[in-house]
């Protein structure tokens, strides 16, 4: 159920603020982690196979880590609540 | 090692995939069911991204291009990382729209197009053929690999005959666990757990094979790195370009492949499920990823020169003498292979069925939504020709390319053609101005640029299309080469094609949107689409509507089956704030029913079966402009106004029918009033003048026998009056005691049509002895009472010549019911909500006798048991459902009326 949200709020609760962080970190991993990945394409000379590799599976956990640390974070309340508030101000 | 062996393995392990589809299937209704829908096992079905191009492939993949193979499993990481962008959106809208396939999605929100559902799913089925194809050759080589170790080499017709088993095979299995619910939003649960343990196969075998590889032949990690950069592969420089393109081509596909969808989007319950698997399922494609080099570099040192490095996961440790872990591998190939094929029969068979099979039905068969039949057996039917038919394409595909090259080639080529529908899905759900002529225009323009471009040449020359055109373009036009296009010289191939196919299909679509004019609906689902998590609950696509709820359910009963249409009726109702089965015909409902019609038959069909009945109160160009200001209300306070009169309308609809009935019940006691009176009064002035005659007159002792009989006849009849009355008042205070006896249905309704002296009445009882096969512990009596009392209604009010009564016992939500319904003239709906009212009796019915207590007697009655009794709408005649005592309820409920 969707709450009740006359207005959009100036100031959030600490909590709340900290909420709408998260979903920008999580906004962010995709874009990051796509930028990682094609480094050692642009490079124009390209090191070691197995550096290459050693690299892109230690972005993939980190990735992972970041991933499952936000996701734990998140309260289910409060996505639902201001999904509604972010969807309207993205557009 | 025997390749009998082989064989009675595989057939074990999938006789036991069949045991635990069974075994899920079975509990689906129990507290299984929660776990069956939660996150752990979501993550696991997922998987099916990981075919056997991608377990076998992978490390061939690796071999010949180095670090490449990496890209495949890069893209639906970001995916799935990235799920707060779009796999949130597509799982929220999946579920509020009721999405049944990829193609019920884009075709839903452009305006619930029949033709743009028909344009996805012919392209969905052409880009999957090769896929599946190749799954079956995977197969089959590995059977192959067994049969040359175990001393009798496969020829091609081995090959033929085994492959052709395995479609056979999947076939069956597909069959019998895939089109078991009609509903695509009800989970395929005996499916998605036999998925879960294949994924969990395969997944250890992979790995099994990697570790023996690492620390059994290489010499641990440090070794395997230093041995990378010796080989060969370290030499292959990934190039930017293809890097990228993977990547991207890769993140698509597992948003767009049907079976990704399927798993993703339609099978998913909820949106939660997501949260667990944005990390857990990367977690399983970095452990998918992570041997793939290693064993491609060790079996490219240590493998016979020529041998095919697609096998290297097989031929590595079969070599070594591992033959138990070439067992495992050989099983893990054959799970990747079986659950993809499986959930993309399934995807692509329920893609046919509603958006080709049954909308071609319908249009051949004018009558229209009333008149049309049962949907459900054509639907199923259709589903099952599909998946059969399907796998008969793989397996011809599979003969015609029996040619090795094409095929490793081919699922790359798949991919790009199942991303076609990309920018179609992605305006779908971002960009309201999106039409239908745009997403047609992409979608063909994309499709038409693939096959050019990718698809006819990945069969090589002179297959399809000459050497000559190949390089000089059709009819000498240069630009028209398919390597070519426009005259791009020297790129990758699939680069190539996928950047034009992408290029011109997005264009088109973009401009297709821009210069055409939506109509209504698609508007309006344009709205529902793009702002989906602020207008779940939005407004309907339909106004007052002249459609009549009893139609409606009968046609929802033919579309979902009786119960759940039933269900889904009387939940509205309740709602509403009304008893029974049939809802008002609010828009809002209109719309919910639309939206569940949309979960078996997709969107396009259910909207025009609605439409039909409904008779065109679809949306107008007014009801428009009040959608669009939707996101601008939304801001502003008229939700709360909303919810509260939404209230206050119910609040005053539950007052004004509660007033109602009142004011009947009011006339009807008074009534009743009269009529005790009457039928006290006659019985009472017989008694006092027959005994002022025996008391004043002299007369025979025939006459004296005679008068006085009378006078007991007359005692009685009040005596049993009485005792209806006193029954009822005892049952309403509660201080009823009940005799709790065990005893079986079948029994009990013997007895009652005994007692209501059926045999002579000439009623016709229709019973099915063998479904009645009920152990039930209540009051056996009371219950029997009941019987007694709805039959003997019948025996008065069914007035037809060869009056007949059906007696319906089954199952619904584990409870046990007894429908009883009768061939004549029915209850018209403005009496159906009074027949349980005490002294309530239908008018002009004077002759039946009673004094209108036995139906409010029943009532009371099954009350105190735990059981309940309605009137059940859409089925002709008057039709009485008995919802029997619930076990465990009766138990209770007798205790503590014993304790009373």
């Amino acid at each position: 159920m969707r709450g009740s949200q006359s207005q959009l709020p100036l100031y959030l609760a600490r909590a709340s603020y900290r909420q709408r962080r998260l979903r920008d970190i999580i906004r962010m991993l995709p874009l990051a982690g796509f930028l990682a990945w094609i480094l050692p394409v642009m490079s124009g000379q390209v090191p070691a196979t197995s550096a290459v590799g050693l690299y892109i599976f230690a972005g993939w956990i980190v990735l992972i880590v970041a991933s499952a640390w936000v996701t734990s974070r998140l309260t289910p309340e409060a996505e639902s609540q201001s999904a509604t508030n972010d969807d309207v101000t993205l557009r | 090692m025997s390749f009998n062996l082989l064989v009675v393995v595989s057939l074990s392990y999938v006789a036991f995939l069949f045991v635990v589809a069974f075994w899920a299937e079975k509990r689906s209704r129990t507290s299984l069911a929660v776990w069956l829908r939660g996150p752990f096992v979501y993550t696991l079905s997922l998987s099916i991204y990981c075919t056997a191009w991608t377990f076998y492939g992978a490390v061939g993949y690796a071999a010949r291009s180095g670090l490449e193979y990496v890209t495949i499993y890069l893209g639906p990481t970001l995916v799935m990382i990235g799920w707060w962008w779009l796999l949130r959106r597509l799982v929220r809208i999946g579920r509020t729209q009721r999405i049944t396939s990829i193609a019920d999605l884009i075709s839903s929100r452009f305006g619930k197009s029949a033709w743009l559902g028909m344009i996805v799913t012919i392209m969905a089925v052409i880009a999957a053929t090769p896929y599946i194809a190749l799954q079956l050759k995977s197969v089959t080589q590995s059977f192959s690999v067994f049969a040359a170790s175990g001393g009798a080499p496969w020829e091609q017709g081995d090959l033929n005959s085994g492959a052709l088993w395995v479609a056979v095979g999947l076939a069956i299995f597909t069959v019998l666990f895939g089109t078991r619910s009609l509903d695509a939003n009800e989970r395929h649960s005996g499916i998605v757990i036999a998925i879960a343990v294949e994924a969990v196969v395969k997944l250890v075998a992979l790995v099994a094979v990697g570790i023996f590889v690492i620390w059994g032949l290489a010499g641990g990690p440090a070794a395997v790195l230093a041995q990378i950069d010796a080989s060969n592969i370290a030499s292959f420089e990934p190039q930017g370009g293809r890097w990228v393109a993977m990547i991207f081509l890769s993140a698509a596909a597992f948003i767009c492949l049907p079976r990704m969808f399927q798993v993703l989007v339609v099978e998913t319950p909820d949106e939660r499920n997501l949260h667990m698997a944005s990390w857990a399922f990367p977690i399983y494609l970095i452990l998918m990823s992570l041997f793939v080099l290693p064993i491609a570099v060790v079996g490219l040192r240590l493998m016979p020169e020529g041998a095919n490095p697609d096998l290297f996961v097989l031929t590595l440790p079969l070599s070594q003498g591992e033959n138990g872990l070439a067992m495992l591998a050989f099983l893990g190939g054959f799970s990747s292979a079986t659950s993809m094929v499986i959930v993309s029969t399934i995807a692509l068979a329920t893609m046919v069925a509603n958006h080709i099979v049954v909308p071609l039905w319908l249009n051949l068969r004018p009558q229209g939504a009333l008149m049309s039949g049962d949907i459900r057996n054509v639907n199923v039917l259709a589903r099952r020709l599909s998946i059969a038919s399907i796998l008969a394409l793989g397996y011809l595909y599979f003969r015609l390319s029996a040619g090795g090259a094409a095929l490793a080639a081919i699922g790359l080529v798949s991919f790009s053609g199942a991303v076609q529908v990309l920018p179609a899905l992605l305006g779908a759900i971002f960009w309201r101005g999106a039409t239908r002529v745009g997403a047609g225009l992409g979608l063909v323009t994309g499709f038409a640029v693939w096959i050019w471009t990718l698809y006819i040449p990945s069969f090589g020359a002179d297959a399809l299309i000459s050497q000559e055109v190949l390089m000089n373009g059709p009819f000498g036009l240069w630009w028209l080469r398919p390597n070519a296009l426009f005259g791009m010289e020297g790129m990758d191939q699939l680069v190539h094609g996928l950047m034009w196919s992408m290029l011109l299909n997005t264009t088109m679509f973009f401009v297709g949107s821009v210069f055409s004019f939506p109509t209504p609906l698609e508007r309006f689902q344009g709205a529902q689409f793009v702002n989906v998590f602020a207008m779940s609950r939005g407004t309907s696509t339909w106004t007052g509507s002249g459609a009549r709820a009893d139609d409606l359910l009968i046609m929802a009963q033919r579309i979902l089956g009786g119960t759940q249409a039933q269900r889904l009726f009387q939940r509205s109702a309740a709602e509403q704030g009304k008893e029974g089965y049939l809802p008002d015909v609010t828009p809002d409902f209109v719309l919910r029913l639309e939206r569940e019609i949309a979960g078996s038959v997709g969107a396009a069909t259910a909207h025009a079966m609605v439409g039909q009945l409904t008779e065109g109160a679809a949306i107008s160009v007014d009801d428009l402009i009040a959608v669009a200001d939707e996101a601008a209300q939304i801001l502003e306070y008229s939700n709360e106004l909303e919810a509260k009169s939404a209230e206050q309308d119910q609040t005053a609809r539950a007052l004004r029918d509660a007033n109602a009935k009142l004011t009947a019940l009011s006339i009807q006691k008074d009534a009743f009033l009269s009529q005790i009176s009457h039928e006290l009064r006659t019985p009472m002035t017989s008694i006092r003048s027959f005994s002022e005659i025996l008391r004043d007159m002299e007369m025979s002792p025939e006459d004296h026998s005679k008068y006085a009989g009378i006078i007991h006849d007359e005692a009685l009849r009040l005596t049993r009056l009485l005792n209806d009355l006193l029954d009822l008042s005892v049952l309403e205070n509660g201080q009823v005691t009940l005799h709790v006896h065990t005893g079986h249905l079948t029994d009990l309704i013997d007895r009652a049509v005994s007692a209501a002296g059926v045999l002579e009445g000439g009623l016709q009882i229709l019973r099915d002895r063998t479904r009645e096969d009920v152990t039930l512990t209540t009051d056996l009596d009371r219950l029997v009472q009941v019987f007694v009392n709805v039959i003997a209604n019948t025996q008065k009010y069914c007035t037809v010549a060869g009056p007949a009564l059906q007696v319906k016992a089954h199952q619904v939500d584990g409870r046990d019911i007894v429908d009883f319904i009768d061939n004549g003239q029915g209850i018209s709906i403005e009496n159906q909500a009074m027949i349980f009212e005490k002294f309530a009796r239908i008018e002009d019915e004077g002759k039946a006798g009673g004094a209108g207590l036995g139906l409010a007697i029943c009532r009371e009655i099954l009350g105190r048991l735990g059981g309940q009794i309605t009137y059940l709408p859409g089925h002709g005649g008057a039709a009485f459902r008995v919802i029997l005592p619930a076990q465990n309820v009766t138990a209770k409920s007798a205790q503590a009326l014993a304790s009373q």
